[in-house]
């Protein structure tokens, strides 16, 4: 802690030395910002010359340094002081185990989260904008939760996750061009399909660990991009395909019926709402995420995900047990793979058409973002970091072009306050009766 | 119990590394129901004979024989051959182990830990275990009584629900034995149990590992650089130096063989140049 600031340990703020260390301080973190910001904003290019702005670089500096004092002062506070004490010594300890109170709580303020996200998009049910942005940010949650089967629960770098969400929207669009398989089908297939091929690529590519996985996993996700951009015949290329609306016994959510059926809102009755669509969606992907969430916490205390976790903690001890690792870790990656499938049917439908540019490195790299920012293995953390990862770059659209700058920065900020997530995991407890 | 009916035999294993030959013809075998111990100077291969016991090394050479009613099992062919094989079969016909820097779920709960040890007595079907149905809450709630008789055994009951990972040192060491006889196993192979351990830990350590063999019907096979311990434990004892048995038999036996005390102690000037003569 005190390596980190130097200041924090000096308590009182009368004392002269206490000011000279303030004013270095401020003083050297000047010199710095001007040395970083120099450059970059100090020297305008036009044409072949340079305009020096001299006034930006010192402003900038300037409020960098008031910030840093603000920042001291704030450090100098008990509250923080306490907040700080206790962060540090969370830190030490990744996981904590629960207790009956803490539990309770829990259920509470995720029953009361779960009501207000089944309501909020029939609050919005006219404004497109904020319903396609919860949409996809249940879209993030589901895929998050799957990679955090991966590598939070069985703690294997997967950079290449983004490829099952490319092979269940895709599987949706080529079903529906080919065999007329519609929303419900892949719904149901999607995620056999792609657990089947994250059960083929992990049965060859399990046997090598940490980075190599990473590096391996990577190559894959990257193999079915350039697959899908590359195969025209089938794929179309990068202009993509169709997705058809999803229907609900066989009621379609459009304008004009395609498949020759009744759209939804004729049947109902109701003017054409374009929202409906996504209204829809949203509800079966608060059933599915709903239970998935079960089926992970469930999970989380059975034998499967017990080994998962073990194996994540020790390999070696794994196998001094009889469980057998490739196995092991073959079922956490289908498990995740499947997820990653059936997220992939929602954006899909979501989208209304697919095309490579959805299945980049970018997205995996957020999702794992999402999962390392939710707290590795913690569902609660997971969920909140889909939200915030999703929903921020929307609330901050003025800034987009900094969205990556201010990624990088949040990434670097928990690493330090809280490498470990921003919900730490909680241990299932067992009652042992007092003997 | 039969003294004379061996339960692991080892003949003429030799391992290689590379340029290094760490093991050369090492015979010798264990009686059921023993407590045998596995000494020598530091650098003298007896980790190696341990982890080529417990299948985590493929020995170069020889062959080591589990027998258990009468059937012998090779523990080479189980290592390496078939799809599914892997150092963990070793573990499912009945051979634990610990480790000589601890290596337990440091993250999951001392109860967890012991759970996954019982890995193989549970329900997997995840249906099961998704709708909780009688069988597979059954097969849990047996699993959990398990451990925590054991945990009774090992006296860390009050540590149940704690993170394994902050535990105290000497707590950790008997977790971790704990942990490896909840696989139900008919050898437990122990690496420096003793190792980190204040003498009075250790003398509750020799307690537990006699009742191991006593209540639990297991035979134990330590490594151990307390002599103290192995001493008074120990039925048999065998001594590895570079690589080769050098001595055999019981503790007093071994602990007046020459050649163990040439290994442990070397031999002093006037003797080497006597010999040179």
């Amino acid at each position: 802690m005190s390596a980190l600031h130097p200041s924090f340990q000096i308590d009182s703020v009368s004392s002269p030395g206490k000011w000279r260390e303030l004013l270095r301080d401020a003083l050297f973190t000047f010199v710095l910002a001007l040395i970083v910001f120099g450059p970059i904003t100090g020297l305008q290019l036009k044409g072949l010359d340079f305009i020096a702005n001299w006034q930006r670089p010192l402003w900038l500096a300037s409020i960098v340094t008031l910030g840093r004092l603000l920042f001291l002062a704030a450090l100098n506070t008990d509250w923080l002081k306490n907040r700080l004490q206790r962060s540090a010594i969370k830190r030490t300890q990744a996981a904590t185990v629960q207790t009956a109170q803490e539990w309770k709580k829990w259920a509470a303020i995720s029953a009361v989260a779960a009501l207000v996200a089944f309501a909020l998009p029939f609050v919005f049910l006219n404004n497109s904008y904020v319903m396609k942005s919860l949409l996809l940010a249940m879209i993030y949650v589901l895929l998050g939760l799957g990679l955090n089967i991966v590598v939070g629960l069985a703690g294997l770098l997967d950079l290449g996750f983004v490829a099952f969400y490319a092979v269940g929207a895709y599987f949706l669009a080529l079903g529906a061009e080919h065999w007329g398989l519609g929303f419900w089908g892949a719904l149901v297939l999607s995620p056999l399909l792609a657990a089947t091929l994250g059960g083929l690529l992990g049965f060859t590519v399990l046997r090598t660990h940490g980075d190599y996985l990473a590096i391996v996993t990577l190559g894959f996700g990257e193999i079915i991009r350039l697959v899908l951009t590359n195969w025209l015949a089938v794929t179309g290329g990068p202009n993509g395909l169709p997705v058809p609306a999803p229907t609900f016994f066989g009621l379609e959510f459009s304008r004009l019926a395609k498949f020759g059926g009744t759209p939804f809102h004729e049947f109902m009755g109701w003017e054409y709402n374009t929202n409906m669509k996504f209204l829809f969606l949203y509800v079966v992907l608060f059933w599915v995420l709903a239970l998935m969430i079960f089926w992970i916490y469930r999970l989380r205390i059975m034998p499967m995900g017990r080994a998962w976790e073990a194996l994540r903690e020790d390999e070696i001890a794994c196998r001094s047990l009889g469980i057998n690792p490739v196995v092991v870790k073959l079922s956490a990656f289908m498990m995740g793979a499947m997820t990653g499938g059936l997220a992939g049917v929602f954006f899909a439908s979501y989208q209304g058409f697919v095309n490579p540019t959805s299945f980049t490195f970018f997205e995996s790299a957020l999702i794992l973002a999402i999962v390392v920012l939710g707290g590795l293995g913690s569902i609660v953390g997971v969920i909140v970091a889909a939200f915030v990862l999703t929903l921020l770059p929307e609330l901050l659209r003025e800034f987009a072009d900094f969205r990556i700058l201010a990624f990088g920065i949040l990434m670097v900020l928990m690493m330090i306050w809280r490498p470990r997530g921003l919900i730490r995991t909680r241990r299932p407890v067992f009652t042992v009766a007092e003997s | 119990m039969t003294a004379c009916q061996n339960l692991l035999t080892v003949r003429q294993l030799g391992m290689r590394f590379g340029g290094i030959q760490a093991l050369s013809d090492v015979d010798f075998s264990i009686a059921a129901g023993s407590i045998s111990a596995l000494i020598g100077p530091n650098g003298a291969g007896k980790t190696t004979v341990f982890n080529c016991i417990t299948g985590f090394y493929l020995p170069s050479t020889g062959s080591m024989e589990l027998t258990l009613e009468g059937r012998s099992q090779d523990l080479g062919k189980l290592m390496s051959s078939g799809l599914f094989a892997g150092s963990h079969r070793i573990a499912r016909i009945g051979i634990a182990r610990t480790f000589q820097n601890i290596r337990l779920f440091r993250e999951m709960t001392v109860l967890e830990n012991l759970l996954v040890a019982q890995h193989h007595h549970l329900n997997h079907n995840l249906l099961a275990g998704f709708f909780r149905t009688r069988a597979y809450r059954t097969a849990e709630q047996a699993a959990i009584d398990n451990a925590i008789s054991w945990l009774e055994v090992v006296s860390l009951r009050d540590c149940a629900n704690r993170l394994a990972g902050t535990l105290p040192y000497g707590h950790q060491r008997r977790l971790e034995i704990a942990r490896a006889m909840c696989t139900h196993p008919r050898l437990i192979c122990l690496d420096e149990p003793a190792a980190g351990l204040n003498p009075h830990e250790t003398e509750e350590l020799a307690a537990l590992i006699r009742q191991l063999r006593q209540d639990h019907a297991a035979t134990v096979l330590l490594i151990e650089h307390d002599m103290g311990l192995v001493m008074a434990i120990s039925d048999h004892i065998v001594v590895l130096d570079h690589g080769k048995v050098i001595a055999m038999g019981t503790a007093q036996a071994v602990a007046s063989s020459p050649a163990v005390i040439l290994a442990y102690l070397g031999v002093d000037e006037s003797q080497n140049t006597k010999a040179a003569s």
